[in-house]
């Protein structure tokens, strides 16, 4: 192989890593805002489909890409308001209320696609996907400003969002409230913190941020709905989350590592195509199951994770 | 004109359904007075907290604080009102540190951000330094920079009490806070709770110990069956007094036992070493021996080894190094019913979890270890009759007060579901009882029960290994009284030498030569 050549692919392949990371990351928040305050969300995956497929319709109806964005992350925000009452108000095992959004999120998304999104009597605006924005004299810089500096909109948010979320939990009053409610909820109950309202805006704000994780395949990765899009991306972003031991920053890390794997397939499938893409393809989902198996260090998830809390 | 009571209920009344859990209750708790509580399990002391704390709503009566009526819907508006609570187990959350456990719920934040509202910044430094400013007031000693699971269960009381006065309370109630310290620790606490009450907290203290009441209190009410039964001081009452009006009729408190007369060794252990769930050692190279005969007091704060050697003991947990031998057969990688079948009974600590199938009967709890023997079982059919029978003779003979033998055993009050379990051990051929903690949680009058029944075990020729938490249990039962501390045997006595000083001296780690092979204590017949 061309050592220069590799040089070369390297901006690319880590600006692409950074995009495919996106999903995932999101994925990730919204399982780590979740869990944190100790509901389990494994319907990610479903919420994001449900996005992804809302937006495209939204976008469709309403020609603007933005409104799309908002009504897939809104989509997604109902859905986890009723994973929400499920596991909250009625202490429904979180993972069979999961399982049920999850199928429900593929039938519903299936239905639609057939009567509205694959034979369209409108016409989608173009470009139908988000832009790239180039951030000024910041985009100049050499290669860093190739992976960072000239992304679209959702990779950005996720950027940010990192930091926030970082910030939100663990520096200020809602952040040490959610981590209470999601370790010892009786104790945030005797000092008078509302331990079902705490879940409640939670699990909402973790639907909100998996919604924009399915956007971001529908209005910035591809420009229209396929059905199943998502391709796991949901549960690989609750890889990440255990792999980043329930924080953001480190949530981010993992889906950059699952990320670049597939970024990586990208490139070499066009450079060197003798080499089967399936084994590069495996990848993110054979580190997914590594991590669930526990193999990478022992992460401690939040002491009351998955349990309902009985108020007297 | 005197001072209004801080705090005074009047005809509390609160129904649940089947029972009626407070009955008129009236409590008046004078400025700076420690006022002890004193009840059985179930006789309403934790409801009226519970109502006074905001957690439940009384159905009737009033509260009146400083002489002005409230109505306390939330432990927020408790708070508000200054009353804080500490409860039987820490409301603390183990991976925050102090400060973080302090603040939550009445979180600063720092004066750049406090526009943001929930999402300013943590003030962490304001926090500290009132933490250390009410320490010193108090002398209650509390870093704030702590992670709470390093955290002695003393420490971690003492943050459960610095919780409260950061929220500035002037009523503070204490649930039973003694049941998880060891002497020294409680006399600290006894401390700590004059010096409050000296500048002015006034203290409502939970408890079923009548000692502590005479150490510390300033008034007693005492509680039973939901009603107040009588109020009085520690200058007017005897504990024998006080332990009639706790169960309503005259109670042994101190059991008459005959001099003990061993055998031979029933239970050997040498070198014994065993591991914790994490791999580290919990006991360290214990040797002991409990004859037929005597009961082996095993004394100790919980958490030094006791619940690991137990369950090394019984099967539950393999041996690491060394040797256990029962009778003349040696343990080795044995399964919990070949122990069984050996004439090992085993009360467990945990008698929810380990002890009992919740959801099964009395009478399929009671067959638990011996349904697949004869008559229970022929072959592969069980034998309903024989359970029911073997059920009815069972709950006769030790007095289990269950509606039926086809009841839940979950349903059931602590002290019953306890009979249910020593029943059920005593009634199979046995030559050691292994008891953990066999009274935690019970009331006086199970604990009589429980006692006399241990030493009528000992009598009839049966070896005891007795572990509690308790002191007074281990003095009162115990032939011989082993002192574990940090997985260690640091010392054996017999009974009739120690005294409460020195084995809650040993409890805490001070003094006490370890038992190693080369220097056996002097057993003492």
């Amino acid at each position: 192989m061309d050592f220069a050549l590799i040089i070369a692919l390297m901006p690319g392949v880590l600006a692409s890593a950074l995009r495919f990371a996106t999903p995932i990351a999101i994925g990730a928040y919204s399982g780590v805002l979740c869990e944190r305050a100790a509901v389990i969300n494994i319907a990610i995956e479903g919420m994001m489909l449900v996005a992804a497929m809302v937006g495209d319709l939204v976008m469709l109806y309403t020609g603007n890409i933005w409104l799309g964005v908002i009504g897939g992350m809104l989509a997604s925000g109902l859905l986890a308001i009723l994973h929400g009452v499920l596991c909250i108000n009625f202490k429904t095992d979180q993972i069979i209320s999961g399982t049920v959004i999850n199928i429900f999120a593929i039938g519903i998304t299936g239905f639609a696609y057939r009567r509205f999104l694959a034979t369209p009597t409108l016409t989608r605006p173009i470009p139908s996907t988000l832009q790239p924005i180039h951030i000024p004299f910041l985009a100049q810089i050499p290669i860093l400003g190739d992976v960072l500096f000239q992304n679209r909109p959702i990779v950005y948010i996720m950027l940010i969002l990192t930091f926030v979320l970082q910030y939100v939990l663990f520096k200020t009053p809602w952040g040490l409230r959610t981590r209470a409610v999601g370790e010892h909820p009786l104790a945030a109950d005797t000092l008078g913190i509302d331990v079902y309202k705490v879940r409640h805006i939670n699990v909402f704000l973790g639907g909100l941020v998996a919604g924009l994780g399915g956007v971001w395949f529908s209005l910035e990765q591809v420009g229209h709905f396929d059905m199943l899009m998502t391709n796991g991306k949901g549960f690989i972003g609750l890889a990440a989350m255990i792999f980043g031991k329930w924080t953001p920053v480190g949530s981010f890390i993992a889906a950059l590592i699952f990320g670049l794997p597939e970024a990586i397939q990208i490139t070499m499938n066009f450079y060197f195509p003798h080499v089967p893409y399936q084994f590069l393809s495996m990848i993110p989902y054979v580190l997914t199951m590594i991590v669930l198996a526990g193999v990478v260090g022992q992460a401690i998830p939040p002491a009351a994770d998955g349990q309902p809390y009985d108020k007297q | 004109m005197t001072k209004p009571p801080a705090l005074e209920a009047r005809g509390i009344t609160k129904a649940f359904p089947g029972v009626l859990a407070n009955d008129h209750v009236d409590l008046r708790l004078a400025q700076g007075e420690i006022h002890a509580l004193l009840g059985e399990n179930g006789a309403g002391k934790t409801t009226l907290m519970n109502i006074l704390y905001g957690l439940y709503q009384q159905d009737e009566g009033q509260v009146f604080i400083g002489g002005q009526e409230v109505d306390i819907h939330s432990p927020n508006e408790a708070i508000a009102h200054g009353i804080g609570m500490v409860h039987q187990h820490f409301m603390l959350i183990p991976v925050m540190t102090v400060a973080e456990n302090i603040m939550l719920g009445v979180e600063p934040r720092t004066a750049r951000s406090r526009w943001l509202g929930f999402i300013g910044q943590l003030d962490y430094r304001r926090v500290e330094s009132r933490v250390r400013e009410l320490s010193s007031q108090h002398s209650l000693e509390v870093d704030p920079t702590a992670l709470v699971q390093t955290l002695s269960v003393g420490a971690q009381q003492r943050v459960e009490i610095m919780k409260a006065l950061y929220r500035q309370a002037r009523i503070l109630i204490l649930d039973e806070p003694t049941a998880v310290l060891t002497p020294q620790e409680s006399e600290e606490l006894f401390q700590i709770m004059r010096s409050l009450a000296e500048r002015g907290t006034s203290i409502i203290f939970i408890t079923h110990k009548l000692k502590e009441v005479f150490a510390v209190a300033d008034r007693i009410t005492v509680m039973r069956n939901g009603q107040v039964v009588g109020s009085t001081t520690p200058e007017q009452a005897t504990e024998q007094q006080l332990a009639s009006m706790m169960v309503g009729r005259e109670v042994l408190l101190r059991l008459s036992k005959a001099p003990a007369h061993p055998k031979e060794a029933v239970l050997s252990l040498e070198n014994l070493s065993v591991n914790d769930d994490r791999g580290q050692k919990a006991v360290r190279e214990v040797t002991l021996r409990v004859r037929a005969g005597e009961i082996l007091g095993i004394a100790g704060v919980q958490g030094n080894g006791q619940t690991e050697l137990v369950e090394a003991l019984t099967g539950l947990r393999p041996i690491a190094l060394g040797q256990v031998r029962i009778g003349e057969k040696t343990l080795k990688e044995t399964s919990p019913r070949q122990i069984m079948e050996q004439g090992v009974g085993h009360i467990p600590e945990d008698r929810q979890k380990r002890g009992l199938v919740l959801r099964y009967s009395v009478e399929d709890n009671l067959v638990l270890c011996t349904y697949y023997q004869r008559p229970f079982a022929k072959g592969l059919i069980i034998q309903h009759e024989a359970i029911e029978e073997n059920a009815r003779r069972l709950i006769e003979e030790f007095d289990i007060r269950t509606p039926s033998a086809r009841t839940p055993a979950g349903t059931l009050s602590g002290g019953n579901q306890q009979k249910v379990i020593v029943a059920r051990e005593l009634s199979r051929p046995i030559k050691l009882l292994i008891a953990a903690q066999p009274t935690r949680g019970l009331d006086v009058g199970s604990i009589e029960f429980l006692h006399r029944r241990l030493i009528e075990q000992r009598d009839a020729g049966y070896a005891v290994l007795l572990v509690s938490a308790e002191l007074d249990e281990i003095l009162a039962l115990s032939d011989r009284i082993a002192v574990m501390y940090k997985g260690e045997i640091i010392d054996t006595l017999p009974a009739e030498q120690a005294t409460r000083e020195e084995i809650g001296l040993l409890m805490a780690g001070v003094g006490g030569h370890k038992t190693s092979p080369a220097r056996q204590p002097v057993e003492v017949n």
